[in-house]
């Protein structure tokens, strides 16, 4: 865990007054929606359908088991008792009410937690890998980094009225569990030749209306220079970035209209202005940084302790594991991913008991630390392995050990018509029909890894272009209508799915993916062929004539 | 749905109100024919064509201590007189989410 300074709490305290005193003004009616619009979305304060929306930032995607607790707390006391992880890992409470907002940022801010960055045209939360800190082979922990960024973009004035929201996203692994290929720019922690860190920086990636994979746009920036590359990226953005047109105005536009190589031009050509300033890091900045995330003291413990070869017995704890639980980079000890996708049940939805609960685990089993993924799942990243079983029964009575995690139902949704103003079609209720479908675990494992991202409207937050098997909602003649993409994938070898044929009835979007299921079991060469090989080998015609054969 | 964040023109096909969210609370309300606000569809001013429409809009933007974000919507009206929302977006508005919440209330 990060230990926040006096400096930050500060910050975040004053934040709360000073969103106090605006909303006050706002119900007297001497600010106007229209002034107070800007400052409700710098503190996280959407209007969607039935009320306002509330997003609290969880920057890369580490909590404290307090700080869950404080979240549980604000679900139970402001809200209907639960929340919504989302896909940037931000959580988002549906139901809040504008007069007591500033009450509920009083009570995160006495856990460090705050709402900046999770809305506006401005940076926003920073996000990184969930395994951060503990996956094996990881370069270094990229939370040090996203830390660096979170404390020089926080209220940035150059950063606070961009032409659009501005996303980052940072790995340090060789796979990307953090989707850096779809954000506006992605950094790849790396050492160079000489054994220095530095980062790969990709410009311009997106999804949305024109969704784009990001391009390299250097293949080696010293970790010393990476705000003043970043800042000069920005500087470029906001000077020619389009603030005439909402739908032109993401980098990722700016990047494809000028080219990767002229935009990289700019970008050197201000660079060199700012490289050498008191934007460049000194390394004693960044230990200070890496002195405040705490680790915790591992014990020494034996890879295969008795306890997990006893539960190995068990087909159901089995079943969990292999799909949930992940090697760490301490020997005795694991990654745990806990679905947020039981069957039936929204995606990323926890209610205040779950979390509470959760936090308890995470005292008991996890050095008291939780982490949150862009795949709306939450995982403990510190469980010694003889605690695998005691965990997975206490997660199972809490409904939190379906063991889904990477198959078919581990579904990415955006919360769609239900929740959001923006949607042009509900988005859960396909994700719920499709994880009845397929509800039979054996089936589930037989087709293996299969990625379903369903988003209700063109802005893409279900990420449905890189949906292994992506959902998109749209409104045709007032009805609701699915367009079905298959071939995305937002890891290292990010790529957009390609539509199959003409949009189907929210009746039909489950037959569609199951018929498109069975064509790849029938398709695939050998088991071990994922759903993935399969559609890279023979495209997208054969699932085509699959699904259009009858319709 | 069309989302009415993209309504451009004001043209309506058929009996429709405006709505929008309270200020204080965020909950769904319409414009009632005595210039306030009411949680309740059955209580909405009815408008039948663009110029009602554009009057009762243009007060209910007016009032933006009241409400926020209004717009018109449509809806239709039984021969009982009783007012349903016209689309599904409406509807979920009017009713809630149309999945079951994890915590019910």
């Amino acid at each position: 865990m990060y230990a926040y300074d006096e400096i930050d709490r500060t910050l975040v305290n004053e934040r709360v007054s000073e969103f106090r005193d605006q909303v006050k003004r706002r119900l007297s009616g001497e600010l106007t929606e229209d002034e107070f619009k800007i400052l409700r979305l710098q503190n996280g304060v959407y209007l969607q359908l039935h009320a306002y929306m509330f997003r609290v930032a969880i920057p890369y995607g580490t909590l404290a088991s307090n700080q869950l607790r404080a979240l549980a707390h604000v679900a139970r006391k402001y809200d209907r008792g639960y929340g919504h992880f989302t896909t940037r890992q931000n959580i988002q409470f549906n139901w809040i009410k504008l007069a007591e907002l500033p009450d509920a940022l009083a009570d995160l801010a006495e856990v460090g937690i705050h709402a900046m960055q999770t809305s506006g045209n401005n940076m926003r939360n920073v996000t990184s890998d969930q395994w951060a800190g503990v996956a094996p082979g990881e370069i270094e922990d990229p939370r040090i980094w996203s830390e660096l960024i979170r404390q020089h973009t926080t209220l940035h004035p150059e950063f606070s009225f961009l032409p659009r929201k501005f996303k980052i996203a940072i790995t340090a692994s060789d796979h990307d569990r953090a989707a850096i290929k779809i954000h506006d720019i992605g950094l790849k922690l790396i050492k160079n030749e000489k054994g220095e860190t530095g980062f790969e920086v990709l410009v311009g990636g997106g999804l949305g209306r024109t969704p784009f994979i990001g391009k390299t746009i250097k293949h080696f920036v010293h970790g010393r220079d990476i705000l003043s590359y970043i800042e000069a990226i920005l500087r470029v953005y906001n000077q020619y970035g389009r603030r005439d047109n909402i739908y032109k105005a993401r980098i990722k536009i700016l990047v494809h209209e000028l080219g990767i190589e002229k935009f990289s031009r700019e970008v050197e050509e201000e660079w060199q202005h700012i490289r050498n300033s008191s934007l460049q890091i000194d390394d004693e900045v960044i230990e200070d940084i890496r002195s405040r995330f705490a680790y915790p003291s591992y014990e020494k413990l034996p890879h295969n302790p008795d306890q997990l070869r006893q539960a190995a017995a068990d087909p159901d704890f089995e079943a969990w594991r292999k799909n949930s639980v992940a090697p760490h980079k301490v020997q005795g000890y694991s990654i745990v991913t806990i679905s947020l996708k039981p069957i039936g049940a929204p995606p990323g939805d926890a209610t205040a008991e779950q979390m509470d609960a959760l936090a308890d685990l995470a005292d008991r089993y996890s050095f008291g630390e939780i982490r949150v993924g862009h795949e709306q799942n939450l995982a403990l990243p510190h469980v010694a392995k003889r605690d695998l079983p005691a965990l997975w029964k206490a997660l199972d009575k809490l409904g939190l050990a379906t063991p889904n995690v990477n198959l078919i139902t581990d579904i990415i949704a955006c919360p769609g018509l239900d929740y959001c103003s923006l949607a042009n079609a509900r988005s859960i209720p396909i994700a719920q029909e499709l994880t009845r479908r397929f509800a039979n675990h054996e089936l589930a494992n037989l087709i293996g890894r299969l990625h379903i991202n369903i988003s209700g409207c063109i802005n893409a937050c279900g990420h449905h272009h890189v949906g292994h098997i992506g959902i998109l909602g749209v409104e045709k003649n007032g009805e609701e209508v699915y367009q079905i993409t298959i071939g995305g994938r937002a890891d290292e070898s990010a790529a957009l799915g390609n539509l199959i044929g003409p949009g189907v009835k929210f009746d039909e979007v489950a037959d569609v993916v199951e018929d498109i299921v069975e064509a790849y079991l029938a398709l695939r060469e050998r088991p071990e062929e994922l759903f993935m090989d399969t559609v890279k080998r023979l495209g997208v015609e054969p699932f085509k004539e699959r699904v259009y054969a009858t319709r | 749905m069309t989302s009415p964040l993209e309504q451009k023109k004001i043209k309506i096909a058929g009996p429709s109100v405006v709505t929008a969210n309270r200020t204080w609370d965020g909950i769904v309300v319409y414009r009632t024919a005595a210039k306030s606000w009411s949680a309740d569809l059955s209580e909405a001013a009815i408008v039948r064509n663009s110029d009602e429409a554009k009057a009762l809009l243009a007060e209910s933007v007016a009032d933006d201590v009241g409400a926020i974000g209004p717009y018109i919507a449509p809806v239709q009206v039984g021969a009982d007189g009783k007012i349903e929302p016209g689309n599904l977006r409406e509807q979920i508005r009017r009713t809630g989410v149309t999945i079951g919440q994890p915590v019910q209330v």
